[in-house]
């Protein structure tokens, strides 16, 4: 099985590493733009991450940590992204 | 000008929550001014400072970005203002980046950008202190190798660092910098992630991670965002601040108002009696300019208290949370979660709330917000509610534990919220076609506020208010002084003499359009000073029904109006108040935020419209149901 997911399918508790960013070969504007802006946001391919939080709705908007910081996006925004899901709960970095 | 002499004129650059606005502070202690850029509504902070040498230095504080790829009002001034671009601004002698120094790997990707622009830059590496304590390690003499900038450690909140950094500006000011050269054009993604793999590459040879990283935020965010448990602590949060913006204030504004009545009635003493012309002096000053600004600045006291507590939570980190909690809630609506507090404040007065949707950096949800802010219930429709539910709405109670008029006065604030939900969600299909803006921001990690930022924050937000009254509401307040004064009456007039005026004209005249909603003449003649500030319309309702003091005898009004009107009308009159623009001031606002006569047409048109739908809606159904 895979282990690579779009971020919007992620759970609370997923970590890995962000594999891409922005939809390929998606050249409308609000794709170009939705992925630099992502992209100076700090997510980032290579970037680590967790999914700390979910919203009370749908499980909407998600809290990640990036690296050592905290973004928070909606699945919608997320669905722009690919991960790659740690095999197994790391332990301590 | 010579160089020498003028004063070097730096900018404060840097990420959202990196402490650059305390760094701003701690450099230019009260020595601050804050005005608008020239053509633009975003709020330009500068101060000055004396370096040792005795060299004099000009510091604007600029919007935090993440760069210079601006996306919304506020950060195209900082990437403006960085290139020398904004009209009536000259360029930057010297950027101060300013960074947390325990979240640098955004800021080093902006550093990398803004070095680009080739201005003399220095690096303020702020909230060193915390870095310590974290046991963060970073190799100041290699990154300083590594970026090409001279360095200085800060911790703006006690003010160390503080006298290095002005040294290392005038350092790289150098004696004179003459070069006007702009090399910057905008990143594309590529670019944007060569410049994260630089960054990177920084961070690796220049950082040790953290021995004893902040967990406190972790915890703290597993309770403040729980799905549940976080929802219940905003909506307490709220529950606080509401009853602060409204038991608190009540005391001071009691004596504001006193106060304002001893000057007027101090003033009306000195004013002598005779001829024709000192009475209309003593009119205008006490009626129109004292009792003016009287009833704008009473709202002071709630406006101190609504932004100290915005102050307190943003500066703790709570407001991104906020936004993160109500985003899908206000999404469902079409409102961005940051709409969540520019509608908030909008509970005490709309200005402050349009001026706060500047921190919505996506222009259409900007723009969605500052349209509905005005149908939040505002403190100045409360003096109308009062009044009528006094008068109409009998003091009993319901389902054994309610009151009525207290459900009467909820229903008008849910009938404010929900109407405002279903004008955002029918703008966002009408205008934008079901177009969604994205929702993504920082969570920065939880702080303490500093007291003395945080007052001097809140001194900056009640001179602000206090000045706008003065600039805008006075000469409102004026004009419609002017409109029910002249002209006067004839000799031997029956009725008061506002009937006689412009504005009882203009009430005579739009009489008929109100008819279908249950108004007589005195109430549309209300309405037009009602104009400059809503709860003046109940000073002038007590004009037109000649009753003196109209806000003091308050039950005697209430009294005349319950005699004078049915309950339809009463009703209908209430309806009118929760949709109205009957706020030139807010009108103003608007115009000015949006830069747009359009959008602020389209705001009178379709809330004029609401409010009359709605009073004909609820005066038939009332007197359908015999209450005509």
């Amino acid at each position: 099985m895979s282990n690579v997911i779009k971020l919007s399918d992620a759970r609370v508790g997923d970590r890995g590493v962000i594999v891409s960013v922005g939809i390929h070969g998606d050249h409308q504007a609000e794709g170009i733009e939705l992925e630099r802006r992502l992209l100076e946001l700090g997510l980032v391919e290579g970037a680590n991450f967790e999914l700390l939080h979910e919203g009370a709705f749908g499980r909407d908007p998600i809290a990640l940590k990036v690296d050592d910081m905290r973004v928070a996006l909606r699945r919608k925004e997320a669905a722009s992204l690919t991960v790659e899901l740690a095999a197994l709960p790391l332990a301590a970095e | 000008m010579d160089v020498a002499v003028r004063p070097v004129r730096v900018a404060l650059v840097g990420n959202p929550n990196s402490g650059k606005t305390a760094l701003f502070n701690a450099l230019t202690g009260a020595h601050q001014k804050v005005a608008n850029y020239a053509g633009v509504t975003v709020e330009r902070k500068e101060g000055r400072v004396l370096a040792a040498s005795g060299r004099s230095m000009s510091v604007l504080d600029l919007p935090g970005t993440y760069s210079l790829r601006a996306r919304s009002p506020d950060e195209e001034v900082t990437r403006d203002a960085v290139l020398g671009r904004l009209q009536d601004e000259a360029v930057p002698d010297v950027i101060v980046a300013v960074a947390d120094a325990t979240n640098l790997r955004l800021v080093l990707r902006l550093i990398l950008e803004l070095k680009a622009v080739g201005r003399p830059m220095v690096l303020a590496l702020n909230m060193y202190d915390i870095a310590q304590r974290q046991g963060l390690r970073i190799d100041l003499e290699k990154l300083r190798a590594e970026l090409g900038v001279p360095i200085v450690t800060t911790v703006a909140t006690r003010k160390r660092g503080i006298e290095e950094l002005v040294a290392e500006i005038e350092t790289a000011a150098g004696p004179g910098w003459t070069s006007e050269g702009e090399t910057w054009t905008a990143p594309d993604a590529e670019a944007i992630r060569g410049a994260h793999r630089r960054a990177e590459q920084i961070m690796r040879a220049t950082v040790r991670p953290p021995e004893r990283p902040d967990t406190l935020t972790g915890k703290i965010d597993g309770v403040l965002l729980h799905p549940v448990i976080g929802l219940v602590i905003l909506m307490a949060i709220l529950f606080v601040m509401f009853q602060a913006v409204f038991t608190w204030a009540t005391p001071i504004m009691d004596g504001i108002e006193a106060g304002f009545g001893l000057l007027g009635s101090g003033v009306a003493a000195v004013i002598p009696d005779t001829g024709s012309v000192w009475p209309l002096v003593e009119s205008l000053i006490v009626d129109g300019v004292i009792a003016g600004v009287g009833s704008v600045l009473v709202f002071l006291p709630q406006i101190v208290i609504l932004f100290a507590f915005i102050i307190l939570l943003e500066d703790f980190g709570y407001m991104a949370r906020a936004a993160f909690l109500m985003d899908r809630i206000m999404g469902g609506a079409g409102l961005h979660g940051r709409a969540f507090i520019p509608l908030l404040s909008s509970f005490a007065c709309a200005i402050p709330g349009v001026m706060a949707a500047r921190v919505i950096d996506a222009k259409r949800d900007r723009l969605t917000t500052i349209m509905v802010a005005p149908l939040m219930t505002c403190s100045a429709r409360i003096p109308v509610y009062t009044l009528i539910i006094g008068a109409f709405i009998p003091q009993q109670t319901v389902w054994g534990f309610a009151n009525l008029q207290g459900l009467v006065m909820f229903g008008l604030y849910a009938a404010g919220i929900v109407s405002a939900l279903a004008v955002s969600f029918v703008i966002r299909k009408v205008f934008w076609r079901g177009a969604v803006e994205p929702f993504m921001m920082e969570l920065p990690a939880y702080k303490k506020p500093d007291a003395r930022s945080v007052l001097l924050n809140l001194w900056l937000r009640a001179k602000i208010f206090m000045e706008r009254a003065a600039r805008i509401i006075l000469p409102l307040m004026i004009l419609v002084w002017a409109a029910s004064t002249f002209p006067y009456p004839p000799e031997g007039a029956t009725q008061p003499a506002i009937d006689y005026s412009f504005a009882g004209m203009i009430g005579h005249w739009l009489e008929p359009i109100f008819a279908p909603i249950g108004f007589n003449w005195q109430m549309v003649v209300a309405l037009v000073p009602g104009m400059a500030a809503r709860e003046v319309a109940v000073a002038a309702l007590g004009t037109v029904y000649s009753i003196a003091d109209a806000e003091s005898a308050g039950s005697l009004l209430g009294a005349t109006l319950a005699a004078q009107w049915s309950l339809a009308t009463g009703l209908s009159f209430l309806a009118w108040y929760v949709f109205a623009p009957q706020c030139v001031a807010t009108l103003g606002v608007v115009k000015r935020e949006l830069n747009s006569w359009k959008w602020m047409w389209v705001m009178v048109v379709y809330m004029f419209a609401l409010a009359y739908l709605a009073s004909f809606a609820t005066y038939r159904i009332a007197v359908a149901l015999g209450g005509g």
